[in-house]
């Protein structure tokens, strides 16, 4: 496969983390959302292994399945079943609404490419372009951690974000060393677990997981 | 054998006059089989329409000139706008006329002066339909630009034969941002013709119409005429969704030969529309009307990210 | 002899004479009105004609009064762009000053007019003047002479307390842009010849100037907030929906049509000829006001159910877009882009032809309405097609026009906009080339609102029926006033059919000002198909669109129409409710419902429906009271505070005012100590 269309093909790739990314800030269902990363995830580990075969790094490819089986099976197994058993109402909750928060989408798209305009330039990968998407990604994500009023949307917003880092490490510098990576890797793993004990937790105290409710524990009024 | 384009272009006005109503007729068939039931058969829009022409028109009393000129207008336009869209060939002597944008407003004056009539009788109904059409216009009309924005970037033209050309001779199959401003199309075209879940064109509530509210009043040949334009608008949407993003088998030389080629494939796309068309409408409910704005809004979404990626990545 | 310059100087001269003329025909109205109208049309028509003989032929006269300041006589030109402004001018006064005859006519039982001819001609005297001035002073001074003469005849019907604030708000915002317009001609004049006599202040003399840039962009700053003042633009507007309703309307039609247009004119001089050299961020505030302005402005429309205001935002609408075209054609320039800057300064200036022909058509449409009616509430009228079939028919040009539809002019000018937005990619800037397409969704929003405002606003006045209580006896319009809307209708859908001739005949201003001209492209295939940049890039056919469609609608309508006789008229279908009232249809405030839920989140909207039921039965409502309030939430932000800040010095200062003479004796004393002490 040509260099030609392996850079196409990436770029596509990217097109589709970006539109899952956005899929996900406007989606108001939480089953919706869980497909969604679902989805990116699994466009992330194709990118992961086209960019590994075409730059001749073999690590890729074991990151390429470690993404696969974390993001695309497991991550979003262990978000079911915590939803199926908090019995949490399927829909979510914005912040600010629909239109607004896409806009905001759109500028933060605008400034990550701005922002990485002279990096663009510098760089001799095939990937070069696509550090804005993945920067892109980051901030959206950011995004959604802020405009969600539930407590398991924000964690999906977490985990969009750390899917964006990862983005932004394999068009940077063609990856992480392997080491970094399944040190990464085990810490999602744990943070998952982890949540599920807070949200249990949570869920007890509160009898709901809207983060807004928590303003409660604050000491003055 | 060479076809002089103005040969051309007749032919291909009265393909769409010809076609729209079976192509109709497909939609609801294929309809029909996906819901079920037994359909009238492909060639009901036909005897549909004649029989409206063979019947009375029934105007109110306080029914102005325009009234009776809106139908007459609508059906002008759409029958431009079907000679202005290359479907057949791409050396129409009709396509220097017009490009994108001015399709746009063609069909934005046929929706100005139906949303008049629908005004001009004085019942509530027709003010609702006028209402909520233009708003939908209004809400869908930056995502089209958006999306017009976008292949123009790529074809580096607004005129339609050029995009065609372009395209047609591009390397590259995958772009991102035809793609995305593809899925916009697809959104926005639902909205323009008024199928589920922007608007249903086949109830009957009047609470629930927004286009159908607009030409309540009309009958006979009045009723005829805006059926057939609304057919037809229809058909060259479709068309217009091929021809952008699928312009594989369009005629370039202008040879007898060709032109049936070209026909074969317009028939086949459409009939590949079709099918996509009622995918959509059956597994979509129609909106309420102020879930729009997020429907078109992301239809906005989609052209926008075309034009980003069209910078980002290529 | 026969030169253009001289051609506008008698104009004129002869609307001034006009104007004291007047004075001494008081006593009779009737011969008052027409001979005062023929004569501001001829004086008009000869303005036009100069202005076309300039911009056709591309002469640049000069000339040097005798009379005005001691160093500084007043200099005028004629060159290029101010013969477009000119002409545009001309072309509306003309055919307002003809509806005028018709229309003052009828106003005469009610008051005197002598004021509203005396103003009227003084008013295009100034704005003729503002054009034609080559220095700071006499164009401040006829800037004030059409300020002034303006707001008296937004005064005229002076018994109501609104119109007097509405005319006092005007002046105040007018007098505002006017401070800062003459303070940017200070910085520029001081920096052309270092504040050494007054002839710094001649327009030559900026045009030699170097400016630096901080001192540039001060004058840019100034000159842009004063004229935009006046132009209308958010947020300096809240003049335009108070002041353009309550003036008569064909002063109305001139105000909304020309007199922003002067404005316009102003920053296109100072900008394009005075300042000539200027960064890119320039043209984005310009662009980004402009856009800001053709949204806010649209939203702003639809929510109003009063005709006349709903016309005066939709010229708040325009300027913006305008604006819009000009912003593009500043950001091109500062690239270094002279056809892509040609094409969109050609763009803004073609809107600014269209608006003022579309524009004057509708207010005088509007005026012929409440001229019958004597109602200026769209929620009242409706039906008036049948009676008024002339007026309707001519303000669904305007509105077709307005809300740029083919075949007439707005849809070119628009058009022509959207072709130098798609053009942007040719930026170097990555930021100016992803922002700069938002800003062409933004239009094309517009576009599509002011479709729906004027569906709304000819569907509720001229259809269906009369929605008010009481109906009067309705008549069409006279003569006169037909003939000045048939004029400006044949206009609008000539410019819009053969827009490569106007193009051709107006390149010689984009010529004067970027240095390039598009005409030579626009039509290069043919002078029936405009194709702005390369024929491969856009193309559009207005004589072909207009003659297909009309050739389809006639072939339909002679087939069908053979079996005429089978048409009958029934009475309204009312869906098996017999009880179908007049108050049953769409008014203005419902046809606008979706878009307010959609969009009032930029308003401050309060809704109430109080609902009176049976005292026996609680769920049958006798009566139903629905309020519907919205207010311009600019008036709370920016000019509560500012009034309440002014107020607030003004009762500081006033403390100065004693009212005892020892304190008045005081002050002079400190003040002589103060002289002998400092100039040492």
């Amino acid at each position: 496969m040509d260099l030609h269309i392996a850079a196409q093909i990436n770029s596509f790739l990217a097109a589709l983390v970006l539109l899952t990314a956005f899929g996900m800030l406007v989606q108001k269902r939480i089953y919706g959302l869980i497909h969604l990363f679902a989805w990116q995830g699994l466009f992330l580990s194709l990118n992961t292994a086209i960019v590994g075969f075409v730059a001749g790094r073999h690590h890729l490819y074991i990151s390429s399945v470690l993404t696969l089986s974390l993001k695309v099976v497991l991550l979003p197994y262990i978000l079911h079943v915590l939803i199926h058993r908090l019995k949490i109402r399927k829909e979510v909750e914005t912040v600010v609404n629909v239109p607004m928060t896409m806009m905001i989408g759109i500028a933060l798209v605008i400034f990550s490419y701005n922002l990485t305009a002279p990096i663009r330039e510098l760089s001799t990968l095939i990937t070069r372009s696509t550090l804005a998407i993945a920067l892109a990604t980051v901030m959206i994500g950011l995004l959604m951690m802020i405009t969600r009023r539930h407590a398991v949307t924000q964690i999906i917003g977490f985990l969009a974000l750390e899917n964006g880092l990862f983005f932004a490490a394999t068009s940077a510098t063609y990856g992480m060393p392997l080491v970094v990576e399944l040190g990464v890797a085990l810490d999602l793993l744990i943070a998952a677990f982890i949540f599920g004990i807070f949200f249990f937790h949570i869920h007890t105290t509160f009898d709901s997981l809207d983060v807004e409710q928590m303003a409660k524990l604050k000491e003055v009024d | 054998m060479n076809l002089s384009p103005f040969i051309t272009e007749i032919l291909q006005v009265m393909i769409v006059l010809g076609v729209s109503p079976a192509y109709v007729g497909w939609v609801r068939m294929l309809k029909c089989w996906s819901q079920g039931r037994t359909s009238p058969g492909l060639f009901q829009p036909y005897r549909d329409i004649r029989k409206l022409f063979a019947k009375d028109v029934i105007l109110a009393e306080n029914a102005s000139w325009i009234f009776r000129f809106t139908p007459y207008l609508v059906f002008g336009t759409t029958v431009l706008a079907g000679g202005i869209i290359p479907m057949l060939s791409n050396d129409l002597p009709l396509s220097a006329t017009a490009d994108v944008i001015v399709l746009v407003a063609l069909f934005a004056i046929a929706r100005f002066f139906t949303a008049l009539a629908g005004m001009d009788i004085g019942t509530a109904f027709g003010g609702m339909g006028s209402s909520r059409e233009m708003t939908i216009a209004s809400l869908a009309e930056p995502a089209m630009l958006m999306a017009i924005f976008t292949i123009s970037l790529a074809a580096g033209s607004t005129s339609l034969s050029q995009i065609v050309q372009v395209i047609y001779s591009g390397q590259s199959l995958l772009r991102p941002s035809i793609a995305f401003a593809f899925i916009a199309f697809v959104l926005i075209s639902l909205a323009e013709t008024g199928r589920i879940p922007v608007d249903n064109p086949a109830t009957h509530l009047e609470l629930t119409m927004i286009h159908e509210a607009m030409i309540l009043e009309y009958s006979g040949r009045h009723l005829a005429l805006i059926e057939w334009a609304g057919m037809m608008k229809l058909l060259l949407f479709m068309a217009l969704g091929a021809v952008l993003f699928f312009p594989w088998g369009i005629d370039a030389s202008g040879s007898a030969a060709g032109g049936v080629l070209a026909f074969m494939f317009l028939l086949l796309k459409l009939a590949a529309s079709g099918v996509v068309l009622v995918l959509i409408e059956t597994g979509l409910a129609k909106m309420r009307l102020f879930r729009l704005t997020e429907f078109l809004g992301s239809a906005f979404l989609m052209a926008t990210l075309g034009m980003l990626s069209f910078f980002i990545l290529e | 002899m026969l030169n253009p310059l001289n051609l506008a100087g008698s104009a004129i001269s002869l609307l001034l004479g006009m104007a004291v003329l007047s004075l001494f025909l008081g006593r009779r109205p009737r011969l008052l009105v027409i001979v005062s109208f023929f004569v501001a049309a001829g004086a008009s028509l000869a303005a036009t004609v100069a202005g076309v003989w300039v911009v056709g032929s591309n002469i640049t006269s000069q000339a040097v009064m005798s009379i005005g300041l001691p160093d500084l006589p007043f200099h005028l030109r004629l060159d290029p762009l101010a013969g477009f402004f000119i002409t545009v001018v001309g072309l509306l006064s003309f055919i307002v000053s003809i509806y005028s005859i018709g229309y003052v006519k009828g106003i005469i039982k009610q008051r005197p007019i002598t004021r509203l001819v005396i103003f009227y001609a003084l008013f295009l005297a100034g704005m003729f003047m503002v054009i034609l001035a080559d220095d700071a002073f006499i164009f401040l001074i006829s800037w004030e002479l059409m300020a002034a003469a303006s707001y008296f005849l937004v005064f005229f019907e002076d018994e109501r307390i609104e119109n007097r604030r509405a005319a006092f708000l005007y002046i105040v915002v007018a007098h505002v842009g006017a401070i800062a317009i003459l303070l940017s001609f200070g910085v520029m004049s001081g920096l052309a010849t270092g504040f050494e006599g007054f002839h710094g202040f001649t327009f030559d003399a900026m045009r030699q100037a170097q400016f630096p840039a901080a001192w540039a962009t001060v004058a840019f700053l100034l000159a842009f907030f004063g004229f935009a003042a006046k132009a209308g633009v958010i947020p300096l507007h809240v003049w335009l929906p108070e002041a353009h309703p309550v003036a008569p309307s064909n002063v109305s039609a001139l105000m909304s049509g020309v007199m922003l247009k002067t404005a316009i004119y102003g920053m296109v001089r100072v900008t394009f000829d005075l300042i000539r050299d200027f960064p890119w961020w320039w043209g984005t505030i310009v662009l980004v006001f402009g856009l800001i302005s053709a949204v806010m402005g649209v939203l702003y429309a639809l929510m109003q159910h009063d005709l006349k205001r709903l016309l005066a935002y939709h010229s708040v609408e325009n300027i913006g877009i305008i604006l819009t075209g000009i912003g593009l054609a500043m950001i091109f320039r500062s690239f270094n882009f002279p056809l892509l800057a040609a094409l969109a300064l050609t763009a803004g200036l073609y809107h600014t032809l269209n608006h003022a022909l579309f524009k004057g058509l509708l207010f005088m449409g509007a005026g012929s309405v409440l001229h019958a009616t004597r109602e200026r509430n769209m929620e009242e009228m409706g039906g008036l097609i049948h009676h008024m079939p002339w007026t309707a028919a001519l303000f669904l040009a305007g509105c077709i026009a307005i809300s740029g539809l083919p075949p007439f002019n707005g849809f070119v000018s628009e058009w022509l906009t959207f072709q130098a937005f798609l053009l942007s990619p040719s930026l170097p800037s990555p930021l100016m080339k992803l922002l700069v397409p938002m800003g062409a969704a933004l239009l094309a929003l517009t576009a599509a609102l002011a479709a729906a405002c004027f569906v709304k606003a000819f569907g509720v006045t001229f259809l269906g029926h009369w929605r008010g209580h009481h109906k009067p006896h309705i008549h069409e319009a006279d003569w006169f006033m037909r003939l000045g809307m048939i004029m400006a209708a044949a206009l609008c859908l000539c410019l819009g059919i053969v827009p490569t001739l106007v193009i051709d005949w107006m390149d010689n201003v984009p010529e004067q000002l970027v240095g390039a001209r598009i005409g030579t492209t626009a039509g290069a295939f043919g002078w029936m198909w405009l194709t702005p940049v390369a024929r491969e890039r856009a193309s559009y056919s207005g004589p072909l669109v207009f003659l297909v469609t009309l050739s389809v609608i006639v072939i339909a309508y002679l087939l069908l129409h053979v079996r005429a006789g089978s048409l009958k008229r029934v009475p309204l279908w009312d869906c098996g409710f017999e009880k179908v009232t007049a108050r049953m249809q769409y008014t203005s405030a419902s046809f606008s419902m979706p878009i307010r839920r959609i969009f009032g989140f930029l308003f401050s909207i309060r809704e109430q429906v109080k609902l009176n039921p049976l005292a026996a039965h609680r769920t049958v409502p006798v009566r139903m009271q629905y309020t519907l309030r919205i207010r311009d939430r600019f008036w709370g932000w920016l000019y509560r505070p500012i009034i309440d800040v002014s107020f607030w010095i003004s009762r500081r200062v006033g403390r100065l005012q004693q009212g005892r003479i020892q304190a008045y004796l005081i002050y002079s004393f400190v003040t002589i100590i103060l002289l002998l002490l400092f100039p040492r």
